[in-house]
């Protein structure tokens, strides 16, 4: 679902497609825009103590036109689902979706057999890049969910991959 | 083909402006981002590069490829024209800076009216970018920032009438040779108006409110009008209107300090004026705005606008009362100087 609508480069250079990687990977704005409680999470990531600003990652934009990447913080509910459905597509290419928490990738603690109000996860809606599981998931893994976004762009890690 | 050395040295002083503007939107929004940062207690950008230094170059390589987009109900010619009309004239104001004695493009005998013109058409730029929009935000963003500059220009035109009435110059070059040391800068210089402190801070203000800085970024408040009239702006038009902002932030700050801080004259007798003194009194200037900006929250709209009908022109008038008082009647009481 959109995937369709993505302009493909007819001429691809490997050493600028690098660069222009590394650029978009290290200058993620996200959009201004929380549903429920991972959004609290998402607003300590930005704060003090966890500093998502170390990344280049915390100017927070409330104008979608100038966003990079939507961070899904919170429960989809149908009435809500239009409006984040036009924010996704009032975005400009390129952009990425990061579903942040339970209930964004499959509907969480609402999701059980005759529910009606809630969307089970917003990849119903379009298409996502990384998901961080977690209710809601703590800063630490919102930043290691930028991380990993920043991976999928540019193919390499920041900092050695810390083992369970 | 032997080029006049006269539109070489114009040449010259065009591209080197445009690098310094550039240079200057790219670093001072590090630099914003850093004393963001440590006056809420972060660190700031720092994992690009040492101490985040090439965070700019980032964000300049992301906006750049980010894709145009030009919404359908937009006015296609002022949508494309608003980030140039905001941009271009705060580069040509900085053809009468000096930064130096020497290292002026342009010396022209109304420098300081052409900076005022050229700042008018930086407004024109806002109103039509918020007005081809077709955003109801954008919309009522600009006619924000119209009421905002209009109400502000005010105070701030009168003082700089009264400078212009005690320098009896607009040359910017010249306003500086006045200033030869500390004791003789605008600011302390009582023997003009006991008021000059307080004609200071008005400028100060009002360089703030015109540039649609915090406390006075009602243009752009983001938990009422989205982004403002930047709203509907992707990738490098909003990165335009950006550039535009921090070079009339520049703008503004080497005024306050040609006019009032003795400009590129040294305050200590044992380093010699130059340029450095001039950058180093304009940075003091911005990471004072800066400074400012994360302290303090935004004002409301009737706030702002009283601020200047209720409290800066009538300062600013009794200002130029006052000096035109003194001017008149120094003379007559300590003889013809």
């Amino acid at each position: 679902m959109g995937k369709e609508n993505i302009p493909e480069a007819i001429v691809r250079f490997a050493p600028l497609d690098k660069l222009l990687g590394i650029g978009r990977a290290n200058s993620l704005w996200p959009m201004t825009f929380g549903l429920a409680c991972c959004a609290i999470e998402m607003m300590a990531a930005g704060a003090a103590r966890f500093d998502l600003a170390r990344f280049g990652a915390e100017v927070f934009r409330p104008s979608p036109r100038q966003c990079d990447v939507m961070i899904v913080a919170g429960t989809i509910s149908k009435k809500m689902a239009p409006a984040v459905q036009t924010l996704y597509d009032q975005m400009p290419e390129p952009k990425w979706v990061i579903a942040m928490g339970n209930c964004a990738i499959s509907g969480g603690p609402f999701s059980f057999k005759g529910q009606y109000g809630i969307v089970e996860g917003v990849d119903e809606l379009f298409p996502v890049d990384i998901y961080i599981p977690g209710c809601p998931p703590r800063p630490e893994a919102l930043i290691e969910g930028i991380l990993e976004l920043e991976e999928k762009i540019t193919g390499n890690r920041r900092w050695p991959r810390v083992e369970a | 083909m032997n080029a006049h050395p006269e539109i070489l040295r114009l040449l010259a002083f065009l591209a080197g402006l445009i690098i310094f503007a550039a240079l200057n939107a790219a670093y001072l929004v590090w630099l914003e981002r850093k004393v963001c940062g440590h006056i809420q207690r972060r660190i700031g950008p720092k994992e690009v590069g040492p101490f985040g230094l090439l965070q700019p170059l980032a964000d300049g390589i992301k906006l750049m490829t980010k894709q145009v987009l030009v919404p359908p109900q937009v006015d296609p010619v002022l949508f494309r024209l608003a980030p140039a009309l905001v941009l271009i004239p705060a580069i040509m104001s900085f053809v009468v800076i000096p930064f130096s004695a020497n290292l002026v493009a342009r010396e022209i005998n109304i420098g300081l009216l052409l900076v005022f013109a050229f700042a008018s058409v930086n407004v024109l730029g806002l109103l039509l970018g918020g007005w081809g929009s077709a955003n109801k935000y954008a919309v009522i963003s600009a006619a924000r920032c119209v009421s905002q500059n209009v109400a502000y220009e005010i105070p701030m035109l009168i003082t700089v009438i009264t400078m212009v009435m005690i320098t009896g110059t607009m040359n910017l070059n010249e306003i500086v040779l006045q200033q030869p040391d500390i004791s003789q800068w605008y600011v302390f210089r009582f023997t003009a108006s006991p008021l000059m402190p307080v004609a200071f801070l008005v400028f100060f203000i009002c360089s703030l409110a015109e540039t649609n800085r915090a406390p006075f970024d009602l243009g752009e408040a983001e938990s009422e009008l989205i982004a403002g009239f930047h709203t509907e702006y992707s990738g490098m038009g909003f990165g335009l209107f950006f550039m535009g902002e921090y070079a009339n932030i520049v703008i503004g700050a080497s005024l306050a300090t040609v006019l009032f801080l003795g400009g590129w004259q040294s305050p200590v007798s044992f380093i010699p004026g130059g340029w450095w003194w001039f950058l180093a009194k304009v940075y003091f200037l911005i990471f004072t705005i800066m400074w400012i900006r994360w302290t303090y929250p935004r004002t409301t709209l009737w706030g702002l606008l009283n601020l200047s009908w209720k409290v800066l022109i009538p300062i600013s008038l009794l200002n130029l009362l006052v000096t035109g008082g003194m001017l008149k009647l120094m003379p007559l009481i300590f003889g013809a100087g």
